[in-house]
C-alpha cells in the first residue's frame, strides 16, 4: 500500500539496539595481567592488577563473566543521582532528563552479567525500572502534541537509544499519515478543500491509544 | 564540533579519531534506517575486508603458538562482532535490492558496488522471465508489461523506495532541512521526513539513527 513502510527494512531489532549500546565505552579493574588488545574496534589496555582501565563493555562483560575483572558501575548510575534524575523526571512534564543515550541496555547489561560489582543493586535496578516508566508515560502524553505541532517533524530531545526504537514504528507510522493527509496534492479533494480546513473537521485518524500501550508492553516484555 | 561540515562521508563526525569499525557501524546504521539504498561504501568496506582477514590470520597464528587461551577468545569475539557487522551491512542492501530491483537498476545503479550491480542485473532478468512466462504472455499484447499496468500510462508497476518515510535523525550543526519550516538544533534527535533531509544524509551531514 502506498506511503506505507516496510517494518523489516526500518527498525532495529532490541538485539541491535544493544549491540550498538555494546560499544560504550566503562571502566574495569582486572584482577590479571594482559597484554594490550590491539583490535580491529581499538586498542585497550595493557591490564594490570587493581589497575582501572577503560575498555567497551562487551569486553568488560566477556573479562567478567571468566572472573578477570570487575567492572565500576559508570557515574550516573548511582542512587544519589539516579533519585535525582527520577525527581526531576516527575517535576517535569515536558522535558527529559539527560542520561546516556543507552541507558537502559547498558544498565540491563550490567544488571545481567555484573550484579556483585553494583552496590544497593535492589535501588539502583527500581529506581532505573521508575525512571524508564515515567519516561515512557511522558513520551506517551507528549506525542497528543502532534497534532498542535508541524506535523512535518517531531523533535525528541532527549530520549534515549531504546525508547527511540520503541515508538518509532508507531511514530513513524502516524507522522506519515499525517503527513499525507495533510497534504493537498497527495489527497484528492474535488472541491478544494484546502487540507487545513480538513484537519479542523477532525476527519485526521486519531491514534489508538490502546493498541500502541500493548505494543510497547510486548516490546519491553521482549527485551 | 563543526569540523565535520567540510570534510567528506568517512570524516564528518565529532569524534576526533574514529576506527574503521566505528565508520562502518555508522555506514550499517545509515543503511538500515534509510528507506531507499544508499552509496555503497567500497573503499571503508575494502579496508575492512582487509582488516577481517589479517585479524583472522593474527587469530590462527595465536591460536598455534598456544597463546592464553582467554586472549585469543576476546580477539575472536572482536573479530565476530565486526564480521557481524559486514554481514548486516551487505544484507539490508541485497533486501533492498530485491525488493526495489527494477527501480535500482534504473535509476540508481551507481550506488551499487561491482557484485551488486551482477546481482540487480540477474534478479531483473529472473523476475521478468518468470513474470513473463508464468502469466504475462498469456495476456493481451498491451498488458504484457512487467512495467505498467496498460500501455498508456506510466510504469506504475515499479515498487519504489517510499522517501516519505519519516526517520529518526540528527545533525551536527545546524541544518535547515529543505522544504521544511525549521531548523535542526544540532545534536537533538529529530523524528523528519526522509525527503526533507535526503541530501544532508548523503553528504554525510545529518545521521540516521
Amino acid at each position: 500500500m502506498a506511503g506505507q513502510t516496510d517494518p523489516s527494512l526500518s527498525i532495529f531489532s532490541g538485539e541491535e539496539v544493544e549491540f550498538m549500546a555494546e560499544d560504550e565505552m566503562v571502566e574495569i579493574v582486572p584482577n590479571m595481567r594482559m597484554d594490550p588488545l590491539n583490535m580491529l574496534c581499538g586498542d585497550f589496555g595493557p591490564f594490570y592488577p587493581q589497575m582501572a582501565t577503560q575498555v567497551p563493555l562487551w569486553l568488560a562483560i566477556a573479562m567478567k563473566k571468566r572472573g578477570k575483572c570487575t567492572i565500576r558501575p559508570p557515574e550516573w548510575m548511582s542512587i544519589e543521582n539516579l533519585t535525582r534524575i527520577l525527581e526531576a523526571e516527575r517535576d517535569s512534564q515536558a522535558a527529559f532528563q539527560v542520561l546516556p543515550f543507552h541507558y537502559v541496555e547498558i544498565s540491563s547489561l550490567l544488571f545481567e552479567y555484573a550484579p556483585d560489582d553494583i552496590p544497593d543493586i535492589y535501588m539502583v535496578r527500581s529506581l532505573i525500572n521508575d525512571i524508564r516508566d515515567v519516561r515512557f508515560h511522558k513520551v506517551e502524553t507528549s506525542l497528543e502534541s502532534f497534532e498542535e505541532a508541524h506535523s512535518s517533524a517531531v523533535m525528541v530531545k532527549d530520549l534515549s537509544a531504546m525508547e527511540v526504537n520503541l515508538v518509532r514504528p508507531f511514530v513513524g507510522r502516524a507522522l506519515q499519515a499525517f503527513y499525507k493527509h495533510g497534504s493537498p496534492e497527495l489527497v484528492p479533494n474535488p472541491d478544494g478543500m484546502s487540507a487545513r480546513r480538513l484537519q479542523a473537521t477532525d476527519n485526521i485518524p486519531r491514534i489508538d491509544w490502546n493498541k500502541f500501550y500493548i505494543a510497547y508492553r510486548l516490546l519491553s516484555h521482549a527485551l | 564540533m563543526d569540523s565535520g561540515l567540510d570534510s567528506g562521508l568517512d570524516s564528518g563526525s565529532t569524534e576526533d579519531y574514529e576506527t574503521d569499525v566505528e565508520l562502518l557501524k555508522r555506514a550499517w546504521r545509515q543503511e538500515k534506517s534509510a528507506p531507499e539504498i544508499l552509496q555503497f561504501e567500497s573503499a571503508l568496506v575494502r579496508r575492512i575486508v582487509e582488516q577481517i582477514q589479517l585479524m583472522e590470520e593474527t587469530v590462527e597464528e595465536f591460536t598455534d603458538s598456544g597463546i592464553d587461551p582467554l586472549t585469543v577468545s576476546l580477539y575472536q569475539m572482536d573479530l565476530d562482532r565486526t564480521q557481524f557487522l559486514l554481514r548486516s551491512y551487505f544484507r539490508i542492501r541485497l533486501q533492498k535490492i530485491e525488493k526495489y530491483m527494477f527501480h535500482i537498476r534504473d535509476n540508481a545503479e551507481s550506488h551499487l558496488s561491482e557484485k551488486e550491480k551482477v546481482f540487480v542485473e540477474r534478479c531483473c532478468a529472473d523476475l521478468q522471465t518468470h513474470l513473463e512466462k508464468s502469466v504475462l504472455l498469456q495476456l493481451p499484447s498491451t498488458y504484457q508489461s512487467v512495467f505498467r499496468q496498460s500501455s498508456e500510462k506510466e510504469t506504475d508497476m515499479v515498487p519504489r523506495p517510499h522517501l516519505d518515510t519519516f526517520v529518526v535523525c540528527k545533525t551536527n550543526a545546524s541544518q535547515r532541512p529543505l522544504d521544511e519550516p525549521f531548523e535542526m538544533e544540532p545534536n537533538v534527535l529529530y523524528f523528519v521526513r526522509y525527503k526533507a533531509v535526503k541530501k544532508f544524509v548523503e553528504e554525510g551531514k545529518i545521521d540516521l539513527y
